[in-house]
């Protein structure tokens, strides 16, 4: 089966995020990325079913020619192709991603698209599900057990919702994005980094792509939150009690 | 033209953190002059209805259809966009439950609309502020769309209250269906403790708990606090309480009277979950954990010995408060 992952550019998850002085953005300059957390865990996804079923991992970043570098890692996880979709920069809202892998899908007509459940850095948790409208599939988000039956040519996904576990079925070609406890990433071998050189990686020109991308989305300014006045120790349970008692939010 | 909020149903009753996009709608209400209605949609029990129509809305539209009963973000997605074309909406809100977060992004493709997630406040009609990067950052967002789509933070406004006056009632049939979507089942997670994000106390463990075996221990503290249990991504990745258990970036916010921390180093993905915690307090035997820095109260003890000592104390001053 053809399977469709993603490789969004992001800051490391651990990293400190400072902001540049005029609000305007965040400071990059210390900061090291990596692959969006979440599509880590769609392309290991993609990769074991591609191990299973057989077929082709297919890789798709949006952004500017950096990106470049999370599609090599994805290639050297053992992911067979690379598209890049070169947006010289410009800002792009969730809508616009969804339409450029809507028109990719188009192209590609994978069995299967698997998405992070979220960006990390936006934060939005949007694109999947735009995307499976705009192409009128369906959808199973936040999966944290993928079982494809290619014979019915269905998978039931386990997803994670607030009250525990929800159990859906849906008819491929599908959407799915994938939540925390999918599956425990690789790490590219080195093999892998050699053999991820060789591997195709095409770039495209947004423009190029015909689609209507102007974001209805904007964002005006960008500050820190504010900080919660902490750092108070106490130094047994005791003290810990009477703070508790000053503070009145026992429930008794 | 005016405002949708499409209400949260469980077991066919108005789930109270939905509640919060209500007053979200008010507040756009106050700001755009524009009415709000509200949507059920599902399997409303008859008091949800009349929950529904006491909320201040003009009218309450109820699509409760045998094929609606399981929520699926495909068919509810046909009934909202059915309601919001009805109805006129330039705005759909819901609140950013595992439901919304499903249904919301597909909705707005649908209406063409720009969409912010988890919003945390309304500063006037397009604009708006989210969350973003963990919570590290606050971005003002502004939606130029015609229609706009909102979840919000259901700890950053407060629940609607009843009002007095009651909306009208339309029943609203959808007979379109999905075809390539199956409800199988929800394995739901029961416990007998208050939801977590509707508790006043929070007790949440993280991996210095160390195993499921030890886990009593903060049980015993929640349950004297009447409280919900909650727990790091650690000790969910471990296996050793269930997801819907997680707090955090990517699990749930909650933002209780009392948040107790045991055992979690306060990771910023973690940190993002709780922070807007009335009074945080951490055990914790690291003196340089960074749970300490946003912690009320903050003691360095090992928590085997700490956790145990404060419940019986707790226990003893809970009995001679009831007197
Ligand atoms: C994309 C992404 C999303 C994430 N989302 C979330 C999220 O939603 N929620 C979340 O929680 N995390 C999330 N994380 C993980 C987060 O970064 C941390 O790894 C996690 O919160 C750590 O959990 P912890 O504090 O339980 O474990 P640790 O960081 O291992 O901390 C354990 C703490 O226990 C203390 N300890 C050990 N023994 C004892 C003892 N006997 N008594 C007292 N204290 C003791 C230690 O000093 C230590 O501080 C996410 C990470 C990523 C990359
Ligand atoms: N620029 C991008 N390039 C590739 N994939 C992306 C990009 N932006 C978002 N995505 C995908 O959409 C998911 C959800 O993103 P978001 O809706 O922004 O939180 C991510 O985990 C990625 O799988």
């Amino acid at each position: 089966m053809k399977i469709l992952v993603t490789a969004k550019r992001t800051p490391d998850p651990y990293s400190k995020i400072k902001l540049k002085p005029d609000g305007s953005g965040i400071d990059t300059s210390n900061i090291k990325f990596v692959i969006n957390s979440f599509d880590e865990i769609a392309i290991e996804e993609g990769l074991r079913k591609k191990e299973k079923f057989g077929g082709e991992v297919v890789v798709v970043s949006i952004g500017t020619q950096e990106c470049v570098e999370q599609i090599r890692t994805a290639l050297a996880m053992g992911a067979d192709r690379g598209i890049l979709v070169d947006t010289g920069g410009r800002y792009l809202d969730q809508l616009g991603v969804a339409k450029i892998l809507a028109r990719i899908v188009e192209d590609e007509k994978p069995d299967l698209v698997i998405l992070g459940k979220q960006a990390i850095d936006d934060d939005a948790n949007q694109v999947s599900q735009i995307l499976a409208e705009l192409l009128g599939w369906p959808q199973a988000t936040f999966a944290s057990k993928v079982d494809i039956d290619l014979n019915s040519k269905k998978a039931v996904v386990e997803r994670e919702v607030d009250g525990g576990i929800e159990v859906d079925e849906v008819s491929l070609p599908a959407v799915i994005s994938a939540d925390l406890r999918l599956n425990q990433p690789r790490y590219a071998s080195l093999p892998g980094i050699m053999k991820a050189r060789q591997k195709p990686l095409k770039t495209v020109k947004i423009e190029d792509l015909k689609v209507d991308v102007s974001p209805s989305v904007e964002v005006l300014k960008f500050e820190a939150p504010p900080q919660r006045q902490g750092g108070k120790k106490v130094k047994d349970v005791d003290e810990l009690i009477q703070a508790l008692k000053e503070s009145k939010v026992l429930p008794f | 033209m005016s405002i949708l909020v499409v209400l949260e149903l469980k077991d066919g009753k108005v789930k109270p953190v939905s509640l919060s996009a209500v007053t979200c709608a008010k507040l756009l209400s106050q700001k755009t002059g524009l009415l709000y209605n509200v949507a059920l949609i599902g399997a409303p029990s008859d008091s949800a209805v009349e929950e529904a129509s006491h909320l201040g809305a003009q009218k309450v539209f109820v699509c409760s259809e045998e094929h609606l009963k399981h929520y699926t973000a495909e068919n509810f997605k046909i009934a909202v966009v059915k309601i919001a074309e009805l109805s006129g909406a330039k705005y759909v809100i819901s609140v950013a439950s595992s439901l919304g977060k499903d249904l919301m992004p597909r909705v707005a493709a649908k209406l063409g609309a720009g969409m912010a997630s988890e919003i945390i406040e309304v500063i006037d009609g397009e604009t708006f502020k989210r969350n973003m990067y963990a919570g590290t950052v606050i971005a003002t967002v502004r939606l130029k769309s015609d229609i706009k789509v909102l979840t919000v933070k259901g700890t950053a406004f407060e629940k609607a209250e009843k009002v007095s006056s009651k909306s009208e009632i339309h029943k609203v049939e959808v007979k379109e269906v999905f075809e390539g979507k199956r409800f199988v089942e929800l394995r739901e997670t029961k416990s007998a403790r208050p939801e977590l994000t509707e508790a006043s106390v929070v007790v949440s463990v993280g991996r210095g708990i160390k195993g499921p075996e030890n886990i009593k221990i903060a049980e015993e503290l929640t349950d004297v606090l009447g409280g919900a249990l909650g727990a790091s991504r650690a000790v969910v990745d471990a296996g050793w309480l269930p997801n819907d258990y997680q707090v955090g970036q990517t699990g749930k916010t909650v933002a209780p009277q009392l948040y107790i921390a045991l055992g979690i180093s306060g990771a910023i993905q973690h940190v993002a979950g709780m922070k807007d915690s009335k009074f945080v307090v951490a055990i914790n035997k690291d003196p340089e954990a960074p749970i300490f820095q946003i912690a009320d109260a903050g003691l360095v003890a090992d928590l085997f010995q700490a956790v145990p000592e404060l419940t019986q104390k707790l226990k003893k001053l809970k009995e001679q408060s009831m007197g």
